[in-house]
């Protein structure tokens, strides 16, 4: 019986596949017909939720590729439950959402093969035990976002940034590859179950270092950690439920999840948590100032999501058990929120036709359920109780007030990146909502968003309310996902609303009350937003990855243009050129120029073929009309030809001179097209070349000469052509050896024939059809 | 029709190529001959066809167009490959029929390296007359219809 781990991979790529044609069939409620495959692998998870909580871990294992020690591994602990929720639950809601969002779009069946695409790839990346499967799906998940964040591919915008997310995720995965063969090779597994187990070994490895910044590289790049961050607000060129999606439970969370998930073999060190949290806190600060300056508000939360990134990033770096405890909660918290908000932002756009916050306020009457919605999300995200996002700050700050000496800059961090994180939660969730209405200056006049698009921001705001005021719930969530990030037996866990008074709760105290203040003046930011943007621009690292996109655009033309002149005669002698130089290697390497040569087979009906082959080639050079050309090398074809014939090769005889026949026929078709023989290169060029071509020439005489000499080991042949009958029923060995023994060869070579055919009628076509427009 | 020696030749010779290039193709195995030689052999009468009258004729001759051989003859090498699998053996592996005799062509050996060299031989054949009903056309577009 397939694992249920299987089963619900399969149900979300299986809708995926299915998505256009369900689509088409019926395109309102295609939606809620395939968020039945994500809520479905919900459901096949959350059934094991039990058996995960009581600390066991549940595995999958098929044999893939056991050379390279790859196999199709599977595992379900803690930290992949938790993910895999986030990942199917929000994804369902997400499928609902953008029914209504994308409703009536002529693409929906495509949205929802790349929507449906890429969360398998991100359930696929959560659940793999083994590191190369995880790095499949991490490119998968790569190429699916692309596609995603490109999806409105008319607007150039779009691709550019589309564009801009896969390289910087791709070169980080390339850096991540590397690193998980460092980790393979030390460790001699590539499952993460023994990697973990052996963290010792790695930590000890003199390629500790190695390993550690390529990974990294990795993970930084996908959760846009500095100086890799520009990618993710530029994301936001992505339709809106895809932005909630990417943002909340998915693609950034990847290298949160992939730090975490190495952190029982990576970690531990000053190294790791050094650099975890030094560049977690510094996306975090940087996030949340540059956030305030944002007047878009799908902008807005894009830069909370970094700074949130930073945020789980420093707790993991500092890795106490406070802090793994407060990382895991706030991972929860966010994802529920963050799509709820985002969700909340698309309906706002949806329907009021803007996204400017300056210009959105008092929608509430006009969108109550919307407003109900993102006010308790906001409420959630600004961290006040009884709200779950409340909960999780505490833990943020019990987590960070145990810290001593410098590492206090991470408390003073945490601190400022709330209340500045408060502040723009309630931009982007109240403020649209209330204050005096203005909507007869919007573009469009507001309705109430349809169900579909109400229904995921309620259940999520409503569940960081109810996870709020019970957080019992899911501490059998938490404690397995502590428990698999720090290696260790599952904790007991105690998640409570009302700590008492202590220090956590004033520094609350002071978060909620610098986030209202802050979010008061949040005109006086909005004023000079424009210009503040404009000035750090050429500082910012986007403007460095132009930088290096342009200079790599800028080489690779340069090179281009030198090796690639769009002249066949350069690129002959090109080829000509290389092949001397191995000729002279190889013929150099046999034994210089040492021959043997038997002259007796030489007879006179071969002499006088060979005299007839060197006129026709010498015809060929000098001619000056295609037709003698052709002629002349058709007869040194068909000398070859007989020559066959006369050494006893039939299937070689036949071959060539059917392929010479053809060339012939062929090349008079393009002759009729090509302007008279011309010389075009000057005397030089022309000397130049006469003397590689005779050089060359010479040279495969000398290695035919020293071929003859070589004794090659018969073995194979004389094998092949004994067991040609008895085992293939064959007599003739050279068909044997094509439809038997080597088929898969032939099967590829037949293979490429037919696409060169493609590719020649292409060609064939793009210049008749030039032409055609060219005279009409 | 332009050459009417050429064309005449061309309709006579054309079944007599198609035959030989069969033939060919069928006795590949034992003697010199495959499906590569055989797809060539039957591209040219095809083609000499197309010079002798004109590439329409040609191409009314062969009815499908040669991109569906191209795709027929990987399809049919695919396939090929598959029999092999099922009696636990890898990939293309050989597979062969009991051998039985007909009257006048003797001894039948039939089995899937004899299917393999079909899929080869339809594959030589497309490749060739899809090239060449290209190049035709880039020749002549004024005499020809062009294809979309």
């Amino acid at each position: 019986m397939p694992s249920f781990l299987l089963t619900s991979l399969l149900l979300i790529f299986g809708a995926s596949f299915l998505a256009s044609w369900i689509c088409g069939r019926c395109s309102d409620k295609c939606g809620w017909l395939l968020s039945l495959a994500p809520f479905g692998a919900f459901a096949l998870l959350a059934s094991h939720a039990g058996t995960i909580a009581d600390g066991s871990v549940v595995a999958y294992h098929v044999d893939w590729f056991s050379a390279l020690d790859c196999a199709f591994s599977l595992r379900l602990d803690g930290l992949a439950l938790l993910m895999g929720l986030l990942v199917t639950g929000i994804g369902g809601l997400i499928v609902i959402y953008a029914s209504g969002y994308m409703h009536g779009h002529p693409l929906l069946g495509r949205f929802y093969l790349y929507l449906l695409s890429f969360m398998g790839a991100m359930l696929g990346l959560v659940l793999s035990d083994n590191l190369i499967v995880l790095f499949i799906f991490w490119e998968l998940t790569s190429i699916t976002s692309y596609l995603l964040i490109g999806f409105n591919h008319e607007q150039k915008e779009s691709r550019w940034k589309a564009l801009q997310a896969l390289l910087t995720t791709g070169l980080g995965a390339m850096a991540m590859l590397a690193g998980f063969i460092f980790i393979g090779g030390v460790s001699g597994s590539f499952s993460l179950t023994e990697i973990n187990a052996m963290g010792d070994v790695l930590r000890e490895s003199p390629f500790y270092l190695a390993m550690v910044l390529l990974v990294l590289g990795g993970a930084f790049t996908k959760s846009a950690q500095v100086p890799f961050h520009f990618w993710l607000p530029n994301a936001m060129a992505a339709p809106t439920p895809v932005s909630a999606y990417l943002h909340s439970a998915t693609m950034v969370k990847a290298g949160i999840f992939l730090m975490a998930a190495l952190n029982p073999a990576l970690g531990g060190t000053e190294l790791w948590g050094n650099t975890l949290s030094i560049f977690g806190s510094v996306t975090l600060l940087l996030a949340v100032v540059l956030g305030l300056f944002q007047k878009d508000l799908k902008a807005i939360l894009a830069y909370t999501t970094l700074g949130v990134l930073g945020l789980l990033t420093m707790l993991l770096g500092i890795g106490t058990d406070y802090a793994i405890k407060a990382m895991v909660g706030f991972l929860l918290g966010h994802a529920l929120y963050k799509a709820a908000l985002f969700m909340v932002a698309g309906s706002v756009d949806h329907e009021t036709g803007t996204r400017d916050v300056t210009l959105l306020r008092g929608l509430r009457g006009l969108m109550p359920i919307t407003a109900f919605a993102g006010g308790l999300a906001a409420l959630s995200m600004s961290g006040l109780p009884p709200f779950f996002g409340f909960i999780g700050k505490e833990l943020i700050y019990k987590a960070s007030v145990k810290l001593e000496g410098l590492e206090l800059y991470f408390l003073l961090a945490a601190f400022i990146g709330n209340f500045l994180m408060m502040a723009l939660a309630l931009k982007a969730g109240i403020g649209p909502f209330f204050g005096k209405s203005n909507h007869l200056a919007l573009p469009k006049k507001p309705h109430e968003a349809p169900p579909a698009m109400w229904l995921g921001p309620v259940v999520l705001g409503v569940g960081g309310l109810v996870l709020g005021l019970f957080p019992f719930l899911v501490t059998g969530l938490l404690a397995p996902t502590i428990a698999s990030i720090l290696g260790g037996p599952v904790p007991v866990i105690k998640l409570e609303l009302w700590h008492g008074f202590n220090l956590p709760l004033l520094l609350s105290v002071f978060t909620v009350a610098g986030g209202y203040a802050l979010y008061t003046i949040r005109g006086k930011f909005w004023a000079v937003a424009d210009q503040v943007r404009a000035a750090i621009r050429p500082w910012g690292a986007e403007a460095m990855y132009e930088r290096i996109f342009n200079a790599t655009i800028w080489l690779s033309k340069a090179q281009t243009r030198r090796l690639q002149t769009g002249r066949l005669h350069d690129y002959v002698f090109m080829i000509v050129l290389v092949t001397v130089g191995f000729l002279v290697w190889a013929i150099l390497n046999f034994g210089g120029l040492q021959f043997d040569i038997d002259w007796s087979e030489f007879d006179l009906i071969m002499m006088g073929l060979v005299v007839i082959m060197v006129i026709s080639a010498f015809v060929a050079v000098t001619a000056t009309a295609y037709m003698t050309v052709l002629v002349a090398l058709g007869t040194v074809g068909f000398g070859v030809a007989l020559i066959f014939v006369y050494y006893g090769a039939p299937d070689l005889a036949i071959t060539q001179l059917l392929v010479e026949t053809l060339t012939v026929v062929l090349f008079m078709y393009v002759v009729l097209r090509l302007p008279p023989l011309k010389t075009i290169s000057s005397k030089m060029m022309r000397v130049r070349d006469a003397i590689l071509a005779s050089t060359f020439g010479f040279l495969m005489m000398l290695l035919v000469l020293k071929a003859v000499n070589i004794q090659f080991n018969h073995a194979i042949s004389d094998k092949l052509a004994a067991m040609s009958y008895p085992e293939a029923k064959g007599k003739n060995v050279v068909n044997v050896i094509l439809v038997d023994f080597r088929a898969l060869d032939t099967l590829g070579e037949i293979t490429v024939i037919a696409a060169a055919a493609l590719g020649i009628a292409a060609l064939v076509s793009v210049k008749f059809k030039k032409r055609k427009e060219g005279t009409s | 029709m332009k050459y009417f020696i050429l064309g005449g030749a061309g309709r006579l010779l054309f079944p007599c190529l198609i035959v030989l290039s069969l033939i060919v193709l069928y006795r590949g195995h034992n003697l010199p001959g495959g499906g590569f030689i055989g797809g060539l052999m039957a591209a040219t009468a095809y083609i000499l066809v197309g010079i002798g009258s004109s590439m329409r004729v040609a191409k009314e001759k062969l009815r499908v167009d040669p991109v569906f051989l191209l795709a027929l003859g990987l399809a049919v090498a695919i396939i090929s490959g598959l029999p092999g699998m099922l009696t636990g053996g890898v990939f293309l592996t050989g597979e062969w029929l009991p051998t039985f005799s007909l009257p006048l062509l003797g001894k039948i050996h039939l089995g899937t390296p004899l299917v393999f060299d079909v899929g080869v031989y339809l594959v030589v054949i497309g490749f060739t007359l899809h090239t060449t009903f290209c190049l035709a056309e880039l020749a002549q577009p004024e005499t020809e219809e062009p294809v979309d």
